[in-house]
């Protein structure tokens, strides 16, 4: 018996990914550049090697996060169960403190213009958020970028410290990539489970993890909990804030600010269905290597007509079923098989999913004079470059190195049957078969990672079919059906009743703008002139009221 | 029996306790987003460590020594064989020693609240007055005890305050019990009343959402999209409504 589930899932091409943090920046604007949130980045992007944000947060030995098996083979969370949650709740004995974040701190702006005359230049100091002090800048969210002090800093990444010396040596020549972080709204998440209020739920239409800001009570125990730390605590508020995975934008099919805002076009979203009973059981696996295939076994085929039938039996609307079947995230874990899970020995079922980055190879191979983009050179470098697959592998596989080669073989022979194809030579059907591909599969493989048309990566069902109508911003409806809106005044005038929602105000006023040849004094609307396109000119009727002698 | 005495007796109690009461109410409606505990453990976390649990667990043994001598009436505790040399012994260690604990753990936690800069940063007026009133309830509870037990000859607060303080409830107020007690208890009781006004309004409301549910509950919660009254009982603000057709 399946329990059908559905969840937005996320699939970054690591490829792609160039580090110019847009992502982060749009977000922070987007979501956290409220005071208290200074230090918050739902979305940023780290250097690897590198120690992360907040520093070292990998190492679960240290952070606690996470679940981990018991004596009995059963899960609990690593940083206690209820009871010592409980006990601990006066003083976490976990958490990390603003210095593992960074001081957020601004500039002594006023002092520009309010400096006495002198000789030097007044200069803005930093003067740190927190304390109010005169302050050193010494760390922030992306410190480490680019490698920027890594024989110092990145042999403390809890990756590279699991590796073996040698590697470590040769870590630094060897390569460099961006690795972009967002909550991974897992299946069993960790931070929810760890909330002593139950503020913290996974939304059961679209699996979206959230904070719910009026039950929250600041115990700061999710902060703990979460093992990717992309729970965070606002020290203004007193509450958790994480990323919403941008909801009320997906609510209504548009992607999240990081995705849509990325200049590498490397996210895709879209639905996947899993089966919410075998979640358990499929984190609970004792071999931390057969995570990542158990985690794939949770996931439904939306493609199956015993799941289609599941689905509809457990309340799944027949457009999310149809968006679930042309998911890229279904085909990117699935048909291509290139998407591999961020940590999954952490045993919170992450839903943010990774394409490892070919690119280290290629240019270690081409750094050695070979032709990095020939099959038979990429294989051969993917099977002997230890360095690359085995930091991946433990990155995206729990130190398994398998699957990652098989990723890397298949995006290599994507790149050597591609070359071909685009220099006019004829297609090699062998390059596709060495993968056990097709030359018809690499071509629509290529489709979707390198041309990546905006409606095949975000593939977004609107929510709630049934709301899906007036969601759609009145494309289908009428904005008369709403109470207090024009055709329907209340008893006391045009304002009174039911206010309208202010989505259906905004995009009336949009389009009139947009679309009305007149610029101002709108004829169709009672008594109103809309002042944005006013130029200031004359008197349009309706800016006040009319005299008496005119009713 | 003066007028005094009917107002610090009589009337301060009711006073006090609908001012809690009602002040709960009305801030549990009005501003869930503000009912939280305010950590600010991510400023600070070494003084934290020590002082936090010192205070909570103090004040937790503290509060269960309140409930025994105060609901508990005399006759019961004798009723089960207990003594009231055996009963007063083990009220005055108990209560000392929790009473040195909450008033250390205090005393560390407010010294790092004045001394920790982004800690104090974030201490707001109605923080203060909070903690000057938790202080002062708590010093003088603590020489209260002191001073009737240890350096005088003991006081037998069962015979008079916890009838008093049971009669509130009874709304039979006996205010000559409380207007013959020593003066130390008087002003303990009254300051707690105060503290019990001001408290709806001050980040102690937090004690009352303590987490005890999450014992029993399981670990993962799921909740529906639309579920409208999980937004609290107020309406939602204008331009907050939730996305979807009005209701009609």
């Amino acid at each position: 018996m399946t329990r059908v589930m559905a969840q937005l899932a996320m699939v970054m091409n690591l490829d792609k990914c160039i580090g110019c943090h847009t992502c982060s920046v749009t977000c922070k604007q987007a979501w956290t550049n409220r005071s208290g949130t200074e230090y918050v980045w739902f979305n940023n992007v780290e250097t690897r090697p590198g120690q992360g944000y907040p520093r070292t947060y990998q190492d679960q030995e240290k952070w606690q996060g996470g679940w981990e098996l018991n004596g009995r083979g059963r899960l609990r969370l690593k940083a206690g169960g209820r009871l010592r949650k409980l006990l601990s709740i006066f003083a976490n004995p976990v958490m990390p403190s603003i210095q593992d974040y960074y001081e957020p701190w601004t500039y002594d702006y006023d002092r520009l213009f309010s400096a006495p005359v002198q000789d030097s230049t007044p200069v803005a100091r930093p003067r740190s958020l927190i304390s109010g002090a005169p302050t050193k800048i010494t760390w922030s969210a992306n410190w480490d970028d680019n490698l920027a002090g890594a024989p110092e800093l990145a042999p403390a990444d809890p990756i590279l410290r699991r590796m073996s010396d040698q590697v470590k040596l040769e870590f630094e020549r060897a390569f460099m990539f961006y690795l972009p972080r967002i909550c991974e709204h897992c299946l069993n998440p960790s931070c929810v489970a760890s909330c002593p209020s139950g503020a913290m739920y996974k939304r059961s239409e679209d699996g979206i993890v959230l904070v719910d800001q009026d039950r929250c009570r600041g115990w700061r125990m999710c902060v703990t909990g979460c093992p990717y730390k992309k729970v965070y605590f606002n020290h203004k508020t007193g509450k958790a804030e994480k990323c919403t995975f941008c909801y009320p934008r997906v609510e209504v099919g548009i992607p999240t600010v990081c995705s849509e805002t990325c200049v590498g076009r490397l996210r895709y979203i879209g639905l996947i269905l899993y089966d919410a009973d075998r979640v358990i059981d499929a984190a609970t696996v004792p071999d931390e290597k057969d995570l990542f295939a158990a985690q794939k076994g949770v996931l439904l085929d939306p493609h199956d007509p015993e799941v289609i039938a599941a689905a509809r039996r457990d309340g799944i609307p027949e457009d999310w079923l149809e968006a679930a079947r042309r998911s890229p995230i279904h085909k990117l874990i699935f048909e291509y098989g290139l998407a591999l899970p961020l940590h999954p020995e952490f045993r919170t079922m992450p839903m943010v999913w990774y394409i490892p980055p070919l690119s280290p190879v290629v240019d270690a191979l081409a750094g050695t004079g070979h032709d990095g983009e020939e099959a038979g050179n990429l294989f051969g470098a993917i099977d002997s470059l230890r360095i690359p697959v085995e930091y991946l592998a433990e990155l995206f596989t729990a130190g398994d190195p398998e699957p990652v080669r098989d990723v890397l073989r298949r995006l290599a022979a994507m790149r050597s049957y591609m070359r071909r194809v685009n220099l006019g030579r004829a297609p090699r059907e062998s390059i596709a078969a060495a993968v056990g591909m097709t030359g018809e599969q690499i071509e629509q493989m290529h489709r979707l990672l390198a041309i990546a048309p905006y409606d095949e990566r975000y593939v977004i069902p609107k929510a709630h079919a049934e709301q899906g109508a007036q969601l759609e911003e009145l494309a289908t409806g009428c904005s008369l059906d709403y109470d207090g809106g024009p055709g329907m005044s209340g008893p006391f005038g045009e304002a009174s009743g039911q206010p309208r929602p202010v989505a259906v105000e905004t995009f009336h006023a949009l389009k009139e703008r947009q679309e009305s040849g007149a610029l101002v004094d709108p004829a169709d609307r009672e008594g109103r002139v809309n002042l944005l396109n006013w130029d200031g000119k004359g008197l349009p009727t309706g800016l006040f009221p009319r005299k008496k002698e005119d009713r | 029996m003066n007028a005094l005495d009917l107002i610090l007796w009589g009337i301060a109690p009711y006073l006090a306790l609908t001012v809690f009461v009602l002040g709960h109410v009305w801030r549990y409606r009005y501003d869930k987003f503000g009912w939280t505990t305010r950590s600010s453990q991510l400023y600070e976390s070494r003084l934290l460590r020590v002082g936090s649990p010192l205070f909570h667990f103090g004040i937790l043994m503290v509060l269960l020594g309140h409930v025994g001598g105060l609901l508990v009436p005399k006759s019961w505790t004798e009723a089960v064989g207990v003594s009231e040399e055996t009963y007063h012994i083990t009220a005055v260690v108990l209560g000392t020693v929790a009473g040195v604990c909450t008033v250390g753990g205090l005393a560390i936690l407010i010294y790092r609240r004045r001394t920790v800069g982004p800690v104090f940063m974030a201490t707001t007026r109605n923080d203060k007055l909070m903690y000057a009133m938790l202080a002062l309830t708590l010093v003088l509870g603590l020489s209260a005890t002191v001073a009737a037990n240890i350096l005088g000859g003991g006081y037998d607060y069962r015979t008079t305050i916890s009838p008093w303080f049971r009669s509130i409830f009874a709304f039979q107020p006996e205010m000559s019990l409380m207007a013959a007690a020593p003066l130390l208890f008087q002003l303990h009781a009254l300051s707690a009343l105060a503290l019990f006004a001001i408290w709806p309004f001050t980040r102690l409301v937090h004690m009352l959402t303590a987490p005890i549910g999450y014992l029993t509950r399981p670990y993962v919660v799921y909740r529906s999209r639309d579920l409208g009254g999980e937004r609290g009982t107020r309406p939602a603000r204008r331009g907050w409504e939730p996305a979807g057709p009005p209701p009609r």
